[in-house]
């Protein structure tokens, strides 16, 4: 146990960085699968096509690869992702300032392959509200959008909620790959780096990085499970 | 998928100009930022020269067989890890669900016809059972599955455990994962039956194992069908993850190759696609055996739960 209560700040401060990631990458994951879900129902052909084809991609490529991308392909194209220091939200999440770009990467791999599958919750619950909604809207003339904003979006929420809170829940225990791609000092890097350079003995350290996880997963994952149950008893 | 028919009226021929025009102008832009901002920044790295594409794409290239073979290897090491961990996990998965199905009946269970202390005993070791079965899955359904991994590569031998090759350490965390995920699947589809199924079942005289080998299970495995195979989909993306602890698989050779070859960019396209097309062909796959499932189940006609299966097919994260 010695292992786990000397080195408590380690993983302290691996649960804090693991958890601004998941805040950003699901931030990012939001948006990224708002837009794509909004492409994938849009009126415009091509851009149908482009929602299509980026679920498509992101739905069946490993995470690794898409983090393999993020650390090797952007700084190909010339990018430090810079465009993520965003100031005054880096004073709060001060990793995204500093100069060593691979927690930004990790927030762009996790938003971007997490981003497919919020597109799809979304979409199931597009698809949960009734026709009727969206006829009587169009019957009394609202356009595509003003449908989406005031019509169906509000509504579909209701019915993605508990689809996005599973794609979340599988977001934050994908951020666990992030520790491997050189963003250092995360919840996964650090007890890997406690067992394999400083020889900390395996079973304590993974237990603990193990029950940090199940702090984040495990509560949201009842949570859940409480509104799916709630809502059930309501239809 | 209704929606596209009622979220807005079909274009008519005025939309439909802008529509082409704007999707034209659009592209154009695209194209000329694509130039710029990715095509000249790769270009004056040498991304699209023969010396970085040959060895992928040229029959006559030196390196061309032997590259290919070391992706066929990494590939065939892919799909063993992955079709190992599918049987074992499918196996375990269905015992598990089993067990958590009987030992929630068996939990409420008095045992009347034992005497007082021998039914006391039962009854606590049943209701121990339960939650230590619910404690599991809620643990290995928590956690991440490269978390398990690495806790079974580091974990295991330091508990004097030598599964000997490597590819067993990667089987056995992705089965653990697994296991929990294809037990409440299973799970679900047993409990989402319709109650006279057991009800009937118990009126006939089979006891409550019975019922579920010979009753829940195998509607179970029919209905779940779909998400069953959607997770087929999930353990390939996963294998991948062998790659953090050393096994020689796809990503890994990937890895060596372009300490040789120096092409990482084209390297990981070419195996990305390679997976895309192999889970591709995998959801097609679930698509297909749900629309058979759902052609074969004509009792149930509402539009409502003709659509509630659609979002079982998905693949998950």
């Amino acid at each position: 146990m010695d292992a786990v209560t000397e080195n408590f700040d380690v993983f302290a401060g691996g649960f804090w960085l693991t958890l601004q990631l998941c805040f950003l990458s699901a931030i990012g994951a939001l948006i990224v699968g708002t837009i794509i879900a909004v492409f994938r129902i849009s009126p415009v052909p091509p851009l149908r096509a482009v929602g299509t084809a980026y679920v498509t991609v992101f739905r069946n490529v490993p995470l690794t690869i898409v983090f393999f991308f993020a650390a090797f392909g952007l700084p190909a194209l010339g990018s430090n992702a810079n465009f993520l220091r965003i100031p005054g939200l880096d004073q709060i999440f001060n990793r995204l300032g500093i100069d060593l770009p691979y927690f930004r990467f990790a927030i762009i791999a996790l938003s971007l392959y997490t981003g497919a599958f919020v597109c799809e919750a979304l979409r199931s619950g597009i698809n949960a509200v009734p026709a009727g909604q969206a006829e009587a809207a169009r019957a009394i003339g609202l356009t595509f959008g003003q449908n989406l904003r005031f019509v169906v979006l509000p509504q579909a929420w209701k019915a993605a909620i508990v689809p996005l809170g599973s794609v979340i829940i599988a977001m934050i225990k994908n951020s666990a790959l992030a520790g491997f791609f050189g963003v250092v000092g995360d919840l996964s890097n650090s007890g890997y780096a406690l067992v394999t350079v400083k020889g900390e003995p395996a079973v304590p350290v993974l237990i603990s990085i193990s029950a940090f996880f199940l702090v984040m997963t495990v509560p949201l994952g009842i949570l859940l499970d409480r509104i799916e149950k709630r809502r059930a008893v309501a239809r | 998928m209704s929606e596209q028919a009622t979220l807005y009226d079909a274009p008519g021929p005025r939309a439909r100009l802008i529509t082409i025009v704007s999707s034209i102008a659009v592209g154009v832009l695209l194209v000329v930022a694509a130039y710029f901002f990715v095509y000249r920044p790769l270009d004056k790295r040498g991304e699209f020269t023969m010396e970085k594409w040959g060895p992928l794409i040229d029959p006559s290239n030196d390196d061309f067989a032997a590259l290919w073979q070391r992706i066929g290897t990494g590939f065939r090491a892919t799909l063993m890890a992955a079709a190992l961990a599918v049987v074992l996990s499918l196996l375990c998965g269905t015992l598990l669900a089993i067990a958590r199905v009987w030992l929630k009946t068996a939990s409420r269970r008095k045992w009347a016809g034992l005497p007082a202390p021998v039914a006391v005993v039962l009854r606590i070791l049943m209701v121990a059972l339960d939650a230590l079965s619910r404690v599991f899955v809620e643990v290995f359904r928590g956690l991440p599955v490269v978390i398990t991994i690495v806790f079974v590569w580091l974990g295991l031998p330091s508990l004097g455990v030598d599964l000997g090759n490597i590819l067993w350490y990667l089987v056995v965390g992705l089965v653990l994962y697994n296991t929990v995920v294809i037990a409440e699947i299973l799970r679900s589809g047993m409990e989402g039956l319709p109650v006279g199924q057991r009800e009937a079942s118990e009126a006939v005289g089979l006891s409550s194992g019975q019922t579920i080998r010979m009753i829940l299970l195998p509607q179970a495995f029919r209905i779940m069908l779909p998400a069953l195979i959607s997770q087929l989909v999930v353990v390939l993306k996963d294998t991948s993850l062998g790659f953090i602890i050393g096994y020689e698989e796809v990503l890994r050779i990937t890895t060596q190759v372009v300490q040789i070859l120096d092409n990482q960019i084209q390297m990981y396209i070419v195996v990305g696609t390679i997976y895309i097309l192999l889970n591709y062909g995998l959801s097609k796959l679930a698509g297909y055996a749900q629309r058979r499932l759902a052609r074969g189940r004509k009792t149930r006609t509402l539009p409502v739960t003709a659509e509630a299966p659609a979002a079982i097919s998905e693949p998950v994260l």
